[in-house]
């Protein structure tokens, strides 16, 4: 009795699993199915899964019909500028909260806090306001300044630094070393699953990210590649649904080679800022 | 090489007092163990030499000069620390060297002090190897070589072996005894462990509850203690203590209770009583003796002729025998009136 439950509940759980990944995987694929069919079976009936005959110029149409060089140059400064910027700040506060001793210390993280659960659609209209008060808005600034810190990062590492014995740190200042040796030196590398959390979160969340670029681009020479692949939509009257998902191919193409060749770390970085 | 001194030294956390207006001078060169049981304030003492736990008040001088405000790294200083505190991601050449580093000491020079060092503690083989790949006597000498390797002009140890099996910890013991006399600098050891302060010291500090019980090499600390509390402490089994008379407190050590079969009556303390357990040890036998007042007293000898329930008499000669005060504090005997009211309170018997 007891082994048959068993096995109807791994067969259960295999089933579930399975429809899980199919919900995941099935809009994937049939991008990428979509990116290569013609005009005629994107609006064919019954729907084409497989086209006939791989369509591989939807790419290059999708490519000239907008500067996405300059999209592209404009996602990756972005984002090493972000990620930049985040390691100088992120990690000494993340050091100093965990391991200092300062007046308003709690109150401070307090308000990293909410920093880290205030989403951004209230926060967008004043530092819109803020930027353009600055006239920057013609500058990729307003993506990138907002950002130069990051409260889940610097909660994130601030409970892994809380974990190293302070011995360590206390011999490290026997050795005669400073505040930012011992930081960049010591903690960091000790850090490194957290940080390759902290990156990876920031690296997918700043390439996808739509919302922000949308409401902080007035011009195409700021724009990022998913405000330029959504607007081609725009470009002509019927909506050229192969095009568009060929379009979403190249955005999704260098996440797709950074999980090729560091899935196991991501996964592990995953299930690191889960529970552990 | 320098000497230490603690001038009207107190720490506080919070509102806890754990040392209050400590002076204390530790000698230049020498061996010198602080010891006593747990939160006594020894490791506090230790960390305000190294400056990672600085004082409330007071003074700490090395070499004469006050050190308050000078940066650990920069003290002259170098800790080894009871968990080793090895940079788990640094292999052991990095580790060692890391202060070197943080010195500006040139390359050719880090290189030749960092195989002095390795040679000295026997890593010269495991220099490109990660900490986690090291046993715990191997990570233990790391933290010795990158404490050597300095050249510090003091050597602070918090409870360096205790996370070493028995076997080790004896042979680490030899190890840093000898270590001491090639380096010939002063060396400041913690430990809770009374068996480590009496073999590796030149100097015992005894600390209880933040102050000092007695100063003193270890014999005269074994054979003179001062007070009731040193007395207790140090030594394993640990002294017996009878209550006389009018708070009079009387002591021997375990080895010098001879057992006989019948009272001996030359002794100055003589009870008679019944074995109540044996400890064969190989070398030596400790019996455990109970009188019918019910007190118990442990015997040690070579001899190994009784056994558990065996009837007999413990004798103790009174050049054996320690008496302490009311106070707890120890009774001379060129405290003629006090000894002799000792001495009458022995006779007028338990």
């Amino acid at each position: 009795m007891y082994k048959l439950s068993q096995k109807v509940w791994a067969v259960a759980g295999t089933i579930l699993k399975a429809i899980l990944i199919f919900v995941f995987v099935f809009p994937f694929l049939w991008m990428v199915s979509v990116s290569l069919q013609t005009d005629m079976e994107i609006s064919s009936s019954p729907i084409t899964l497989i086209p006939a005959v791989p369509q591989w110029i939807n790419f290059a149409a999708a490519w000239s019909k907008g500067p996405f060089l300059l999209y592209l140059k404009n996602s990756l400064t972005i984002i090493v500028s972000v990620i930049a910027m985040q390691m100088v700040i992120m990690v000494p506060a993340a050091y100093a909260f965990a391991k200092c001793d300062f007046k308003g210390k709690n109150l401070m993280f307090g308000l990293v806090l909410i920093a880290f659960m205030t989403p951004g659609q209230i926060t967008f209209l004043p530092i819109y306001q803020m930027m353009s008060e600055w006239e920057v808005m013609d500058t990729l600034l307003p993506q990138i300044v907002p950002f130069m810190t990051n409260a889940f990062g610097i909660f994130l590492l601030r409970q892994y630094f809380m974990q190293v014995p302070d011995e360590l740190i206390e011999a490290a200042k026997l050795d005669n070393a400073g505040s930012l040796k011992i930081v960049y030196k010591l903690m960091l590398p000790m850090a490194k699953p957290a940080m390759s959390t902290v990156v990876l979160f920031s690296f997918v969340s700043h390439w996808n990210d739509y919302f922000w670029p949308l409401v902080m681009t007035q011009t195409t020479n700021v724009r990022t590649l998913p405000i330029g692949i959504a607007m081609l939509k725009n470009t002509e009257g019927i909506t050229n649904w192969n095009i568009i998902m060929a379009g979403n191919m190249i955005l999704v193409m260098p996440i797709l080679v950074v999980y090729v060749f560091c899935s196991k770390s991501i996964i592990r970085s995953f299930a690191y800022s889960g529970i552990k | 090489m320098a000497a230490i001194e603690f001038k009207n030294v107190t720490k506080k956390f919070g509102n806890h007092v754990v040392i209050e207006n400590i002076n204390l001078k530790i000698k230049d060169g020498s061996f010198t163990v602080l010891v006593g049981p747990s939160g006594c304030g020894k490791t506090t003492l230790l960390r305000m030499i190294a400056g990672i736990g600085p004082q409330t008040s007071g003074q700490v001088l090395i070499d004469g000069n006050d050190v308050t405000e000078i940066a650990p790294g920069k003290r002259g200083v170098a800790m080894v620390f009871q968990n080793y505190a090895i940079y788990p991601t640094m292999n052991v050449r990095d580790n060692i060297e890391f202060g070197l580093k943080n010195n500006k000491i040139p390359k050719e020079e880090r290189d030749i002090l960092v195989k002095e060092a390795s040679e000295k503690v026997g890593l010269e083989e495991y220099l490109d190897r990660k900490p986690s790949t090291l046993s715990g006597g191997q990570r233990q000498r790391v933290a010795l070589a990158r404490a050597m390797v300095k050249k510090p002009s003091v050597f602070l140890m918090d409870e360096p072996l205790s996370n070493l099996d028995a076997k080790l910890r004896v042979q680490m013991r030899v190890e840093l005894i000898e270590l001491h006399k090639k380096l010939q600098t002063t060396f400041v050891y913690v430990t809770h462990d009374q068996v480590e302060a009496m073999s590796m010291a030149d100097t015992v500090i005894l600390m209880n509850n933040g102050f000092i019980q007695q100063i003193a090499a270890p014999e005269e600390i074994y054979r003179n203690p001062a007070n009731l509390f040193t007395a207790r402490f140090i030594g394993s089994p640990a002294m017996n203590i009878v209550e006389l008379n009018d708070g009079i407190r009387l002591g021997f050590r375990p080895e010098r209770g001879i057992l006989s079969d019948e009272a001996d009556p030359k002794a100055d303390f003589s009870v008679e009583g019944q074995v109540v357990t044996r400890e064969m040890l190989g070398r030596e036998t400790t019996y455990s003796v109970r009188d019918p007042q019910g007190r118990t007293y442990m015997v040690t000898g070579l001899d190994d002729p009784y056994k558990v329930d065996d009837k007999v008499y413990l004798n103790v000669s009174l050049k054996h025998i320690y008496f302490f005060g009311k106070d707890e504090q120890r009774i001379y005997e060129e405290d003629a009136q006090q000894y002799q009211a000792c001495l009458e309170a022995l006779r007028r018997g338990l």
